[in-house]
């Protein structure tokens, strides 16, 4: 990649203090993302993906600096956002939008439409508020919503149409980076892919990154160029989706993998050898977080938490074996 | 053409309503479908389709007054007999359930009873159907445990589900379902709310169970690669009513319903991703009131003046194969 | 667990402290003084100023106030309030020792049977719902929470005492004297448990668990006794333990309509009397009771909901 990154994440750590014992003197942490590297180019989507637990959405959060990062650093067009504050974060804040999974949850239910669309543009003070209606207006075309929706309540609307709205949020200050985190989850299957689509549409309008969190592989590698994989707040692998699905390189993406159902009954039933649940990040394994499950693990994987390294070009993976 | 094992349960015409104050919903509304001993039928379609209704119905947890099985019939051929479960009485009806047939549900942290022991739980159709004493139904219960991977079930038999992951919550449901070795499984969405490896256990380990005990399952669910995992026979609901039935090959390489092919095209698939995806216009109807034409109509590629007064009734393909589309079935559409 | 209840502990006494504090100022504060009150009944009694000193430096009012306020608290920790202004031959101690015990066993009698009856409809009324039984148990809770208790008393005197005169309009001598000043206490009580316990266990027989249940094939009886109540207790608790606690407080209306010799009425009076050491002694016991029933209901949640935990991070 010859351009530089829109959004790199340095070592980006998030850890949250438990108090446990009996008279509750002891303390432990829960680290939820780990020493995470990311970049992320103009134009592109990148996927994120894991199980419960993995830290991928909190990941986003930190990145909006929504959480406050315990150590590391987030990099937005070349500026620290750790340093930031007040108008100047404010200002940075004006790039990167975000989209959430239960489109219901995150919208006010008692403001309307066009006074959801518009409040963003309120905060920061952008045009007139003649200008912002119309731009409200405007945003409901752009997501393929009637303009009579402007005066309605989000709870008129079906989980599709109130994730559109969200969407038009997200996009009323013109932002460069968009994180959807798990935005067609809690969407039927037909729904998805309007979702879907509209997104995709809608990168190429406004020339938009993305960051796409999902536990949907398929939904994902559809979205991305590029999949992360995340484990117990490790980025496990990363690379083109295409290599990520078809030839695996982490021991755990390829059990992700192979635990897809696949939508063709032709298929061989292999018998899927990951056993035991996906283990809660408080107590996390030494060494490599994977070893306690890995049908691969060698004395060393729990002693030495191996290094994320370019395998093949363009397609890293954090394991000692790959 | 596979023989068929003999018919177990079959669904004939059934219809259920919801009546709210603000209207009816016709949440089934003329379903039928069979499921032969020891196969797995996959009932497949999005929400609000009335699948998880039916099940409910089959089951008679549908709670009135509100909820009303207003039609139809579900004969269970059991031993020899035939009986009408829509006819039994309560407590006849309270004898079937968790022993003829089971019933496992979606959320595993909601469906359990959060202040009792696991052990407990899963005691209680031993108890109740199979007349165990309380040792006999706890020692029961720990190679129940054992049997569906949950490690020391000794302990974690006096454990409560809070304790319990959310795998292997699921795991005690079907454990507790499969206690007293049903004919019949019906899952509702029973990986729907679990990590994707998880799912993968809990799938691998109702296969399992089935092969071991001879189970028939309905398997509810909007994935269709659960389907093409799990499912046999394939029956695909649209709007309270089954739009297609087939084998699993049927439904999966030749889909003849354009609600089946739609949805086919509109999932992504893993490394086959095209630029856009197919998707249905619209939304699905709102239920609130009866079917008189195809529901599917105002959304559908190949929809012309008489499907909006012709019901779809269910016709046959061949000899496995139906379809609900009348255009299908005459051959007018490719 | 351990560091949850050494902190309720030292809340408690915290707070037994400052609501000592407050209440020994805010009395001193009130206009008039302990004297004044018995003079106001009875014009004859007007005490004459070189009594009323004599009377102020005999119970210490002389002295500042801080004064009198270190010596309440000495005399507070080793469980010595004085003697009653207004009963002078007595000290509070000694009251409560002789009243006190009443106004509990009729605030125990009480809660049991409030308890039984107002949880008891409020189940009936739940598995019935949307029924005529439903319909009526919801109409007499309303009832019987609007009424006050003492027209309820009254009634009852009436009623069953005088005109069909089957149970003594009075007094304290054995349970038949138990029953109406029992039941009278009981209505308001009986009504909000009622209440509570009905929405609780509707709420409840909405959960996925008792769909579980019943597809387990289990009798509906033992889904409603053993997967419904269980679970919908807690509100009923919450409710109830504040409940209980002024219960044992002494029913003011209940035990002078059907003189029960409990502590009630010393409570009501003593402020009007600026009773001092009564009003103090009234106020801690007060607030200790209070107290020991959040605590309580707190442990009993831990009890029956084993996902109540009080060990930190969870």
């Amino acid at each position: 990649m010859s351009t530089a990154p829109l959004l790199q994440t340095v070592d980006l750590t998030k850890s949250f203090p438990i108090r446990r014992g009996f008279f509750g003197q002891k303390l432990l942490r829960l680290v939820a993302v780990d020493r995470v590297n990311l970049s992320v180019y103009p134009g592109e989507t990148l996927g994120l993906v894991g199980e419960s637990g993995c830290g991928k959405s909190t990941l986003g959060l930190t990145i909006m600096r929504l959480y406050e990062s315990t150590s590391g650093t987030v990099l937005f067009q070349g500026q620290d956002l750790g340093t930031v504050e007040g108008d100047k974060l404010r200002k940075a804040r004006r790039e990167m939008q975000m989209i959430f999974q239960d489109p219901f949850a995150s919208l006010d239910p008692r403001m309307r439409v066009h006074e959801i669309l518009r409040e963003p543009m309120d905060i920061h003070g952008i045009g007139t508020p003649a200008e912002r209606e119309a731009e409200a207006r405007r945003l409901l075309d752009v997501v393929g919503l009637p303009s009579d929706a402007a005066q309605r309540f989000p709870n008129e609307f079906s989980g599709g149409q109130q994730q559109r709205i969200g969407i038009a949020r997200a996009l009323a200050l013109r932002p460069k980076l968009l994180i959807c985190d798990e935005p067609v989850s809690a969407l039927d299957v037909s729904v998805q892919a309007q979702i879907l689509n509209l997104l995709r549409d809608l990168q190429e309008q406004f020339n938009l990154t993305y960051i796409f969190i999902a536990h949907n592989i398929a939904v994902t590698g559809f979205m991305s160029r590029r999949i992360g994989v995340m484990y117990l707040g490790r980025l496990v692998e990363i690379g083109p989706s295409k290599a990520i699905v078809t030839e695996p390189l982490h021991p755990y993406t390829q059990a992700l993998i192979a635990a897809v159902p696949k939508p063709d009954p032709k298929l061989e039933k292999v018998k899927r050898t990951l056993t035991g649940d996906v283990p809660s990040p408080i107590a996390r394994p030494s060494g490599c977080p994977f070893h306690p499950r890995c049908p691969r693990a060698q004395e060393v994987c729990a002693t030495e938490e191996p290094a994320i390294r370019e395998i093949k070009p363009g397609h890293l993976a954090a394991c000692h074996f790959a | 053409m596979k023989a068929h094992t003999p018919e177990l349960l079959q669904v004939c015409d059934l219809q259920t309503q919801f009546h709210l104050a603000e209207g009816i919903v016709y949440a089934v509304n003329g379903v039928s479908y069979t499921v032969h001993e020891g196969e797995v039928l996959g009932v497949v379609g999005e929400s609000g389709c009335g699948k998880s209704v039916t099940a409910l119905s089959i089951m008679r947890l549908i709670q009135g007054p509100i909820g009303q099985i207003v039609a139809g019939q579900v004969l269970l051929h059991d031993q020899g007999r035939t009986t009408d479960l829509l006819t039994l009485s309560l407590q006849e009806m309270e004898g079937v359930r968790g022993n003829k047939i089971s019933m496992i549900f979606q959320d595993p942290m909601t469906s359990l009873n959060p202040v009792l022991t696991i052990g407990y739980q899963l005691a209680e159709p031993l108890k109740r159907h199979r007349g165990m004493s309380d040792t006999q139904a706890t020692q029961e219960a720990i190679d129940l445990l054992d049997r569906v991977g949950i490690p020391e079930p000794e302990v974690r038999v006096k454990n409560y589900p809070h304790q319990f992951s959310g795998g292997m919550r699921q795991r005690a449901m079907v454990a507790m379902a499969m206690a007293c070795r049903p004919r019949l499984l019906i899952a509702d969405e029973p990986t729907t709310a679990l990590d994707v490896t998880i799912q993968a256990q809990i799938l691998d380990l109702i296969r399992e169970l089935r092969t071991q005990i001879g189970t028939a399952v309905i398997m509810i669910t909007h994935d269709l690669g659960v389907v093409a995992e799990m499912a046999d026979q394939v029956a695909v609901m649209y709007a309270g009513l089954i739009v297609e039935n087939g084998s699993v090959l049927q439904i999966f390489d030749t889909p003849r319903h354009p609600y089946t092919q739609s949805l086919m095209s509109s999932i992504p698939r893993l490394g086959n991703w095209p630029r856009r995806l197919r998707t249905i216009e619209g939304a699905p109807p709102d239920l609130h009131s009866p079917i008189t034409g195809c529901p599917f109509a105002e959304r559908c590629e190949h929809h012309v003046p008489r499907c909006d007064t012709t019901f779809p009734a269910l016709g046959r393909l061949s000899e496995d194969h139906l379809c609900a589309c009348w255009r299908a079935l005459e051959g007018e559409l490719a | 667990m351990g560091r949850y209840i050494l902190q309720r502990i030292l809340a408690f006494v915290i707070i037994l402290y400052i609501v000592a504090t407050l209440t020994f100022f805010l009395m001193h504060a009130i206009p008039g003084g302990p004297w004044d009150a018995l003079a106001l009944q009875d014009k004859a009694k007007w005490i004459p100023e070189g009594i009323v000193a004599q009377l102020n430096e005999r119970y210490g009012l002389d002295k500042p106030l801080w004064e009198q306020y270190v010596s309440f608290l000495s005399g507070a920790i080793r469980f010595d309030f004085g003697y009653s202004f207004y009963n002078a031959t007595r000290t509070v101690v000694e009251l409560y020792k002789e009243l006190f015990p009443y106004s509990v066993h009729l605030g125990l009698l009480t809660m049991a049977f409030s308890t039984v009856v107002g949880v008891g409809f409020g189940i009936l009324a739940a598995i019935k719902q949307g029924t005529w039984v439903d319909n009526l148990s919801t109409v007499l809770a309303l009832f019987s929470m609007v009424v006050p208790a003492f027209v309820f008393a009254v009634l009852l005197q009436y009623v069953v005492g005088v005109r069909l005169g089957w149970l003594p309009t009075g007094g304290w001598n054995g349970p038949k004297y138990w029953i109406l000043p029992v039941v009278a206490n009981s209505m308001g009580p009986i009504g909000i448990l009622q209440r509570y316990t009905r929405s609780s266990m509707v709420e409840v027989m909405r959960a996925n668990y008792v769909r579980t249940a019943r597809a387990k094939g289990m009798r509906e009886r033992t889904v409603m006794l053993v997967h419904v109540f269980k679970n919908a207790l807690t509100p009923v608790i919450t409710v109830g333990g504040p409940m209980a606690a002024n219960m044992m407080t002494g029913s003011l209306f209940v035990e002078g309509m059907f003189r029960v010799p409990g502590i009630g009425m010393y409570s009501l009076t003593a402020i009007g009397n600026r009773d001092y050491p009564m009003i103090m002694a009234n106020t801690l016991v007060f607030s200790t009771i209070i107290t020991l029933a959040y605590l309580g209901t707190d442990l009993v949640y831990a009890l029956i909901d084993p996902r109540v935990s009080y060990s930190k991070g969870k």
